[in-house]
């Protein structure tokens, strides 16, 4: 059975202010401001053309970053959880 | 109320009232160059804690539009500080025209440099020193900052130095009593000089933030953009309750204007680290 797919809040809810190794993103429908560091803000980006299972999610991170495939995976639901948690990502 | 006074202050007007004449007449001694408006933002009332205390070893009780319940009331001498206190906090909780900083502010040419910080960071000394030398005072509690054209409006209220600082009033100055035994220690209340009064509605563009650190060995060092985007928060009372338009003008004022950290070790060096970074922009 594949997994959920995610895709990132719509981007006219969001404002995103890249800082650093850090993004601010501010969120309009609960007026939220959320500090995000790498690969979050990655994560947003990928997920915001349209939704993606966390499989493909891992193939597209792992050509950014140096993952570990046990480890990426775990990183990575870590992230969407948080994102989701914090409204930023919706699991479909 | 049986004593009252109305005063504007740049952007916002208060409406004082007392129990008491002595409050009134330090407030109307302290602000005698500032207008006196029709129209007032903020209610604050100086108010006996009981119907006895009035005469009766008299305690003052901040009350207003916003006050904090569990507040310690003060006694009739520290009347001054009672009435600045709750301007403070009508302004801190209320005001949501523009977004707030705590920080000083002084400027040269309506562009601004603000100096951000917590009590005791320096703020209204070096702005007190800086007015001396040229600069004009914009205010030395709070940065108020135009969500829509980014500039800062003046909110000069007099400059509130404590203990160690008191030795920096200038000998001409108008001065509120020396306030003493206070929840802050020794307390003064120091007028800023009438050309800042007479540009209080002059707005300045922000070219430089610095946090200042007093009683640290001089030090210079850059910030990056995160670590000035956290401290501009946490500066600010208000940023949470204007919703989009604080985080547009706080991410617009961290991307435009350069941001120091500086420590200090005295007033002397502080004003000249501040005018040597100025001079370099």
């Amino acid at each position: 059975m594949p997994g959920p797919r995610y895709r990132a809040a719509d981007a006219a809810l969001l404002i995103v202010e890249p800082l650093d190794i850090f993004t601010a993103v501010f969120h309009r429908p609960s007026g939220t401001t959320h500090l995000l560091n790498e690969p979050a803000p990655q994560i947003l980006e990928m997920l915001a053309d349209a939704p993606l299972d966390a499989a493909a999610l891992l193939d597209r991170l792992s050509r950014q970053y140096q993952l570990d495939e046990a480890e990426g995976a775990d990183m990575l639901y870590a992230r969407l959880d948080e994102l989701e948690a914090a409204g930023l990502v919706d699991r479909l | 109320m049986r004593h009252r006074i109305s005063l504007r202050v740049g952007p916002v007007g208060f409406r004082i009232g007392s129990d008491w004449r002595a409050p009134i007449a330090a407030l109307d001694a302290l602000y005698r160059d500032y207008p006196r408006p029709d129209f007032a933002d903020y209610t604050v009332r100086l108010e006996a804690t009981s119907f006895w205390r009035r005469w009766l070893r008299p305690s003052v009780q901040t009350l207003g539009d916003y006050h904090l319940p569990d507040s310690a009331p003060l006694p009739l001498a520290q009347g001054l500080l009672a009435a600045e206190m709750g301007m403070n906090l009508q302004v801190a909780l209320g005001h949501r025209r523009h977004l707030l900083l705590h920080a000083a502010v002084v400027a040269r040419d309506d562009r601004a440099v603000l100096l951000s910080g917590v009590s005791g960071a320096g703020k209204s000394t070096l702005a007190l020193m800086l007015s001396r030398r040229g600069w004009r005072f914009l205010g030395d509690e709070f940065a108020l900052i135009d969500p829509v054209s980014g500039l800062a409006y003046p909110f000069p209220r007099p400059i509130s130095l404590k203990n160690e600082s008191l030795g920096v009033i200038p000998p001409d100055s108008l001065t509120g009593p020396h306030l003493t035994g206070t929840p802050k220690g020794e307390v003064r209340h120091v007028a800023p000089d009438s050309a800042a009064i007479a540009a209080m509605d002059v707005p300045a563009r922000p070219v430089l933030v610095i946090f200042p650190r007093f009683g640290q060995p001089l030090a210079l060092h850059g910030m990056a953009p995160t670590e000035t985007f956290v401290r501009l928060t946490q500066a600010s009372t208000n940023y949470v309750a204007l919703g989009e338009a604080g985080f547009r003008a706080l991410t617009r004022l961290r991307s435009d204007v350069p941001a120091v950290a500086l420590d200090y070790p005295d007033g002397e060096s502080g004003v000249a680290a501040v005018e040597s970074i100025w001079s370099q922009l």
